[in-house]
């Protein structure tokens, strides 16, 4: 069963076509990690699961319904099935509010009553002490604020979180208290997660599987131990690759492949495969002809690259990059 | 209090090492920062010392607020009039704390020069980067307008920007992200400064541009020679590119060490807790947690007789609240009562 499945994902702004045909499943209680780099369109995939945003294409089921093009009085009964986590907790809570008035909002939303119990409740849950609720979000910490902004997401007991980039404001012992409790949550209340992300570590920590993402597609999914172990798609090895580990002798021995610093531009995306222009493998077909994407291993692993074959062997860019590519960097 | 000159070059640390003079090229003793503000007095900078050596590349790693960006900011002299600054900060013999407005602006730019987080906010946006680097030329090297130019170009290819002819003539909404942090470099190095100061260089690109930023780096440092000192909170960069480390927290330098040496053996229960909180390859949540630090770094008025860290620390005596721990070691310093001994591998 599936907490949340994409169809054929289209998000157009004007000219940009910052989401461009994602298809991706959720199935229940687990999470999946959608990663990409800025303009890639992550964040706009998440903002049309929770309707932020009415897509232009494609569509967007939760576990019981078609939400596509639902209008705000159809969506309300669907609102608590589906929430979100944004990135900087400052700017998402409101600062007019009290922080019980912030977590309450979602069950006041849906007509409900009595919510002094629930907030209390979901406050303890992501280990504040329920007197917050009468504080103002600017008395709290970075790290605070973002499980107000959890307890809040999770009042409604949703079957999914989308959590758009949750830890990348936070310092790194605060970012790795919200992961703690991101993880023990969602073991404890099995709720599904779209946990969006640039984030590599984070993701191997906390997503059963990974969805990469590159100017407005998807290159590559599958299972977390596939994606980190044999990442078929160039671009996934490309990113694998230039993150660095915090380890000097692992990361002094690592040869990031270098790209290029030219993302194109999601207005007129490059012909055939989108990657193609920073691509070191690419060849001619990759120019002209769009790669579908299919399963090349266990667990739904799928790519979407010409040159991978339907074993899922093919060219690892992180070993041929001495001598197919100069990326005209300083070397 | 005084430090060790660092280590000889152990081979790994990259070839620019081996040029490594004897005399620090940067010294730094008892820095101390404070500002004025409307709540009262805040101490950012609290003693600090350190040395950075010719062609050695120095990690200044901590969390927001424990001071990282004011040590920096005060080595160029860019710190604004609330702030107080005290001690002493030597570039090559010259002290720079005191120092009148002609010497500074002589030495800013030409021997110490600064690359900030974001360059888009760094860069004019109503000149060419051509411009905006000959600016720089002609301020301390007085080239007349065609040879500034042939020199930004030249200083164009050395950070790695392709078909640097035409991109000269770009104005900076024309570049990506990645090639506005190579533009500033160009522009900082322009004078081939002895000490370049990166603040969190690559913290607001994407992991596959900072690859190639943190590439630019190390080779001005492998081929001018120059000392970097990297201030970031991204243990993975440091671990790419620093020689030697200096952990802060709440305004002190609380451990100091060559880099594999730290990530080997941190000693100082704040460094051990830093490196413990990264979810670093292979860890997952069904099998490991993430190492937390409870509670916020301190905002101080005065610094006390006492180890600032110690109410957030699992080690803690009772003399840590009662008598501030000093620097101690020879290579591998740390301010600690109650210092962790065991390696990584053994915890």
């Amino acid at each position: 069963m599936n907490a949340l499945e994409l169809t054929d994902l289209v998000m157009h702004f004007g000219p940009v076509r910052a989401v461009d045909g994602v298809s991706l499943r959720i199935r229940k209680g687990t999470v999946v990690a959608l990663v990409g780099e800025s303009g890639s369109g992550k964040s706009t995939v998440g903002r049309c699961v929770v309707r932020l945003l009415e897509p232009t294409g494609g569509t967007v089921r939760l576990a019981d319904a078609d939400i596509t093009h639902l209008n705000r009085r159809q969506l309300r009964k669907h609102r608590r099935n589906v929430s979100i986590v944004f990135q900087d907790p400052a700017g998402s809570l409101d600062p007019r509010l009290s922080v019980g008035d912030i977590v309450s909002e979602p069950l006041r939303l849906m007509r409900q009553r009595d919510t002094a119990g629930p907030v209390a409740d979901s406050l303890r849950r992501v280990g504040l002490r329920p007197e917050v609720a009468q504080r103002s979000p600017h008395e709290l910490s970075g790290g605070q604020r973002q499980r107000v902004s959890i307890a809040r997401a999770l009042i409604s007991k949703p079957s999914l979180l989308v959590a758009d980039e949750p830890t990348s404001a936070l310092d790194v012992s605060v970012q790795a208290s919200v992961l703690n409790l991101l993880a023990d949550l969602q073991r404890d209340l099995g709720f599904a997660c779209l946990f969006i992300t640039h984030d590599l570590s984070a993701v191997e920590y906390l997503a059963d599987e990974v969805a990469v993402m590159y100017l407005g597609q998807l290159v590559e999914q599958g299972p977390r131990e596939r994606i980190f172990g044999v990442p078929a798609h160039p671009y996934t090895q490309a990113l694998l690759s230039a993150a660095p580990v915090p380890d000097p002798t692992t990361q002094r021995a690592r040869r990031p492949v270098l790209l290029g610093d030219d993302l194109p531009s999601p207005i007129d995306p490059p012909s055939g495969c989108r990657f193609h222009t920073r691509c070191p493998v690419a060849v001619d077909r990759c120019r002209t002809v769009v790669p579908e994407s299919r399963v090349i291993g266990e667990g739904g692993h799928r790519v979407a690259c010409h040159l991978v074959n339907d074993d899922g062997t093919g060219p690892d860019v992180r070993r041929t990059q001495d001598t197919t590519t100069d990326t005209g960097a300083a070397r | 209090m005084s430090m060790p000159m660092p280590k000889a070059n152990n081979g790994s640390a990259g070839p620019g090492r081996s040029s490594a003079s004897a005399a620090p090229v940067l010294r730094v003793r008892d820095l101390s920062v404070t500002f004025r503000t409307e709540d009262g007095r805040i101490s950012a900078v609290d003693n600090v010392d350190f040395e950075v050596a010719d062609g050695e590349v120095l990690a200044v790693v901590g969390e927001s607020g424990c001071g990282k960006s004011v040590t920096a900011m005060s080595l160029a002299g860019l710190l604004p009039r609330t702030a107080t600054v005290e001690g002493s900060v030597q570039l090559d013999g010259v002290e720079l704390i005191g120092a009148g407005k002609r010497t500074l602006r002589s030495i800013r730019g030409r021997e110490i020069a600064y690359i900030f987080q974001e360059p888009m906010t760094s860069l004019n946006p109503v000149f060419t980067v051509g411009r905006q680097i000959g600016e720089v030329l002609g301020v301390h090297n007085g080239l007349s307008r065609a040879a500034a130019r042939r020199r930004a170009v030249e200083l164009l290819k050395l950070v790695g920007i392709p078909s640097a002819e035409r991109r000269v003539d770009d104005y900076p909404h024309q570049l990506s992200g990645g090639m506005r942090q190579r533009v500033m470099i160009a522009m900082a190095v322009a004078c081939d400064p002895k000490v370049l100061i990166a603040d969190e260089p690559t913290t607001a690109l994407d992991v596959t541009i900072q690859a190639g930023i943190l590439d630019v780096l190390r080779e001005l440092r492998e081929r001018l020679g120059t000392s970097i000192v990297l201030i970031t909170h991204d243990l993975g960069v440091v671990a790419d590119l620093a020689d030697r480390v200096a952990v802060m927290y709440a305004g002190r330098v609380v451990e100091t060490a060559e880099v594999h040496d730290l990530f080997a053996r941190p000693t100082h229960p704040y460094t051990a807790g830093l490196l413990g909180a990264s979810p670093s390859a292979g860890r997952h949540a069904g099998t490991d947690r993430l190492n937390e630090i409870p509670g916020l770094v301190p905002v101080l008025a005065e610094q006390p007789d006492a180890c600032t860290f110690a109410d957030r620390c699992p080690r803690a005596l009772d003399t840590c609240t009662t008598k501030q721990p000093l620097l101690t070691g020879d290579a591998h310093q740390v301010a600690c009562w109650n210092p962790v001994r065991e390696p990584v591998e053994a915890r």
